[in-house]
C-alpha cells in the first residue's frame, strides 16, 4: 500500500481527562479514554471503528476533528493544493492554526449520534443545512439556500422541509437532516459517529443505504464509529476493533470477521446473533465490566476477562503488529490460538 | 399568533372581575365601619348616619356590590377620600413614574446579567466564574434597603457625585435604577449562568463547532437562544417583582411612585386609593405576563401556538 493512498494517518493518540478534586481543584488522576490509538484511513474506503460502551471509539472521532483537544498525538491529513490534487504533504490537525483549522472543517464533517440533541431547535432546516457555508464565508444568500434545498433532496427529504423546524420531523428525518449539514461543505472525511444506534431497526437500514450512497455520489470516505458489528459488517471496507482506549486488532472487513486474531474481537463476535435456527455457538460471556480506564490494569488491557490469558499477559503489553496480510493485532498468542469468527450468512 | 394575543386578552376580562370582587371584598372584610372611618372616629351619629346613605353602605351586600362593579367597569375607581381627586387621577402618572424605574432598572439588569452569565459560563469553574459567582451571590442576599443607602452614602454624600433623592433629571435616575436592578442582576446572572453551562454542553454546540463556527457565534447564537426560555421567564417575574416592589427603593430615593402611594393610602386609610393601586399593579402584572407568553413563542418555536 502507498502512502499516497491514505486520507487521514492517527498516530499514538491519546486523550487524558483530568480527574479533579478538592478545594483547589488538583488533578489526582487521568481518565485515559484514547490511550495511544494508531489508525490509517485510506482515500473512498469506509474504515468501521467498534467496541463496547466507553471504550474510547467517539472520543477518538471527536479528537480526529479537534472536537476535543488531543493530549498528544500526530493526526496527519492530505489536504488539498491550489488545484484541487491531493497534497504531497500531510496536515498535522492538531497543530494546525486556526485559520487552517477552519478550512480544514471545508474537508472533515462529522455525523452525531444522536440526531435529537445534535440540531439546533431554534433554527429552521435550512438555515442549519446552510449555516457551515455562511460560516465559511461561501456562496451568496440564495446560492446557500438553494445549496440547501439541494441537499435536503440528496438525503430523501423534500425541499418544502427546509422552513420548518427540527422538532417537526422524526428520529430517521432528524439524521437526514444531519447528513446533509454533514456534506453541505462538500468534505472527503466524514466521521459517522454511530448514526444509525439511536434509530428504530427499521430506520436504520434506509439510513445506512442513503450513507452508502452519497459515499458513491459524492467520492466520501468515511470512519464508522459503530457498537453493532451486524451494520458495520455491512458498510465497512475495514474494520478496527477498539478496547479500552486502544485498537486491539484492525484488518479487512471479511478477513476480521471470518478469522480474527485477538480475543475480544472472537467474543464479540461471538454476541451476534445469526438468524439460523440451527446454527449452535458457544456465547463467549466476557465477565465483569471494562476495567477502568482510570486505572488501566496491567499488560495486556484484556488479560482480566480473556479466557486464553498466560502469565506474560499480565505483565508485558503486547505489540500492535501485523498477523497477516493487512491485518494487525496485539495479542501475545495471536499466533498459537485458533479463534472462531462469524459464521458467513 | 393572533389566536393567542387574542385569546389572552380576553382571558384578563375574568380575571379583571375576580380582582374587583376581591377589592370588594377587602373593603368589607378590614376592621371598622366604613362609615365611621370617613367621617372621623368622633364624628357626630347624624353625619356618619348620612355618609352612610351618601355611600350607599345601608344597602344590602349583593346591591353595594353590583354598584361597585358597574362603577368600576365604567373606569371609575371612586375617589380619594383625602384630596377628593378621582382616584385614577392619583394612580395614572404615579404608574408612569414606576414604570419608569422598574423598566430602566430590568434593562440594565438584562445587560449586566447577561454579560455576566455568558462571561461565567465561558469560563466555567475557573477564576473569573468563581468571582462572578461570589458577586451575584453576595448580590442576592444584600436587601434593597441596605445596597440603596450605601449607594447614597457613597455616590451622593462621600463623592457628591449624585442627587439623594427625587426624580428631576436623569442624574436622579442613576441611584435608584442601580439599587433595584442589582438584585435582579444578581439574581439573572446566576440563572443565565447555569442555562448557559448547560445550553453549552448539548450536542448541538459541538455540531456548531464541527461547522468551524467562531466561539462568539457558538456561545451568543447556538447557545444564548437556546438557554434564553427559563431566563425569558425568570425575566418576566422579576419585572412584576420590580414594579410591585419597588416600595422599598421608592421610599429610600423619595420617588413618586406607585408603591409609595399605595403604602401612604394604607397608613391614612385612604381605601380607594389603595383599591386603585392594586388593581392597577394587578392588571399589569397579568399584561407583562402576556408579554412574556409572547417573548416565549418568538424565543422557542415549538411553542408557536397555532
Amino acid at each position: 500500500m502507498s502512502t499516497e493512498e491514505l486520507l487521514l494517518d492517527v498516530r499514538a493518540l491519546r486523550k487524558y481527562f483530568p480527574v479533579r478534586k478538592g478545594l483547589l481543584q488538583r488533578t489526582v488522576a487521568q481518565v485515559k479514554a484514547v490511550d495511544g490509538v494508531d489508525l490509517a484511513v485510506r482515500t473512498g474506503e469506509t474504515l468501521g471503528l467498534v467496541g463496547e460502551s466507553g471504550c474510547g471509539k467517539t472520543t477518538t472521532g471527536r479528537a480526529i476533528l479537534r472536537l476535543t483537544e488531543p493530549t498528544s498525538g500526530e493526526i496527519l491529513y492530505r489536504g488539498r493544493d491550489s488545484t484541487g490534487d491531493p497534497d504531497q504533504a500531510m496536515t498535522d490537525v492538531v497543530t494546525a492554526t486556526p485559520e487552517q483549522m477552519k478550512l480544514l472543517r471545508r474537508d472533515m464533517q462529522i455525523i452525531f449520534q444522536d440526531p435529537y440533541s445534535s440540531l439546533n431547535p431554534r433554527m429552521t432546516v435550512a438555515e442549519i443545512v446552510a449555516e457551515p457555508l455562511q460560516i465559511q464565508g461561501l456562496m451568496t444568500r440564495s446560492e446557500r439556500e438553494a445549496r440547501a434545498v439541494e441537499l435536503l433532496g440528496a438525503v430523501g427529504l423534500s425541499p418544502d422541509h427546509a422552513r420548518r423546524y427540527p422538532h417537526e420531523f422524526s428520529g430517521g428525518q432528524r439524521q437526514r437532516i444531519g447528513i446533509a449539514r454533514a456534506l453541505a461543505l462538500r468534505p472527503k472525511l466524514v466521521v459517522a459517529d454511530e448514526p444509525v444506534s439511536a434509530l428504530d431497526v427499521s430506520i436504520q437500514a434506509q439510513v445506512i443505504n442513503l450513507l452508502q450512497d452519497l459515499q458513491e455520489q459524492f467520492g466520501l470516505t468515511y470512519l464508522f464509529i459503530a457498537h453493532d458489528l451486524s451494520v458495520v459488517k455491512h458498510i465497512s471496507n475495514r474494520v478496527a476493533v477498539m478496547y479500552l482506549g486502544k485498537i486491539v486488532e484492525l484488518a479487512g472487513t471479511r478477513e476480521l470477521f471470518g478469522n480474527p486474531k485477538h480475543p475480544y474481537t472472537e467474543a464479540l463476535m461471538s454476541a451476534v446473533p445469526v438468524a439460523d435456527p440451527d446454527f449452535k455457538v458457544e456465547r463467549i460471556l466476557l465477565e465483569g465490566d471494562v476495567p477502568s480506564p482510570v486505572n488501566p490494569p496491567s499488560g495486556c488491557h484484556f488479560h482480566p476477562r480473556c479466557r486464553y490469558a498466560k502469565d506474560i499477559c499480565k505483565v508485558e503489553v503486547p505489540a500492535y503488529r501485523a498477523v497477516g496480510q493487512d491485518h494487525f493485532a496485539s495479542c501475545h498468542r495471536a499466533d498459537e490460538l485458533s479463534l472462531y469468527g462469524l459464521k458467513s450468512s | 399568533m393572533i389566536r393567542l394575543i387574542v385569546g389572552r386578552l380576553l382571558f384578563m376580562v375574568p380575571a379583571a372581575l375576580l380582582i374587583i370582587t376581591f377589592l370588594f371584598a377587602l373593603f368589607h372584610l378590614i376592621p371598622g365601619d366604613p362609615a365611621v372611618m370617613l367621617a372621623g372616629d368622633n364624628a357626630p351619629r347624624s353625619v356618619v348616619d348620612g355618609i352612610r346613605e351618601a355611600y350607599g353602605f345601608d344597602q344590602p351586600l349583593h346591591i353595594q356590590y353590583g354598584r361597585y362593579m358597574a362603577k368600576v367597569l365604567q373606569g371609575d375607581l371612586g375617589i380619594s377620600n383625602y384630596t377628593r381627586d378621582p382616584v385614577v387621577n392619583s394612580v395614572i402618572p404615579r404608574i408612569i413614574n414606576t414604570a419608569q424605574l422598574a423598566f430602566l432598572s430590568m434593562l440594565f439588569a438584562m445587560v449586566v446579567s447577561l454579560l455576566l452569565g455568558c462571561v461565567s459560563a465561558m469560563y466555567w469553574n475557573r477564576p473569573l466564574d468563581k468571582i462572578v459567582t461570589i458577586v451575584s451571590l453576595l448580590g442576592i442576599c444584600t436587601p434593597v434597603f441596605v445596597t440603596g443607602l450605601l449607594a447614597i452614602y457613597f455616590f451622593s454624600i462621600y463623592l457628591d457625585w449624585l442627587p439623594i433623592s427625587g426624580m428631576s433629571s436623569w442624574r436622579h435616575f442613576i441611584l435608584p435604577v442601580i439599587t433595584l436592578g442589582a438584585f435582579q442582576a444578581a439574581v439573572l446572572t446566576r440563572m443565565v449562568r447555569s442555562c448557559m453551562v448547560d445550553a453549552l454542553g448539548k450536542d448541538y454546540i459541538t455540531t456548531a463547532r464541527a461547522k468551524g463556527a467562531p466561539e462568539l457565534l457558538v456561545v451568543f447564537k447556538h447557545a444564548l437562544r437556546n438557554a434564553l426560555l427559563p431566563i425569558v421567564t425568570l425575566f418576566g417575574l422579576g419585572l412584576g417583582h420590580t414594579l410591585g416592589g419597588s416600595v422599598v427603593t421608592e421610599t429610600i430615593f423619595n420617588w413618586p411612585g406607585l408603591g409609595r402611594l399605595m403604602v401612604n393610602s394604607i397608613l391614612t386609610r385612604d381605601l380607594p386609593i389603595t383599591q386603585g393601586s392594586i388593581f392597577f399593579f394587578a392588571m399589569i402584572f397579568i399584561l407583562v405576563n402576556l408579554i412574556v407568553d409572547l417573548v416565549y413563542a418568538w424565543v422557542d418555536p415549538r411553542i408557536r401556538y397555532d
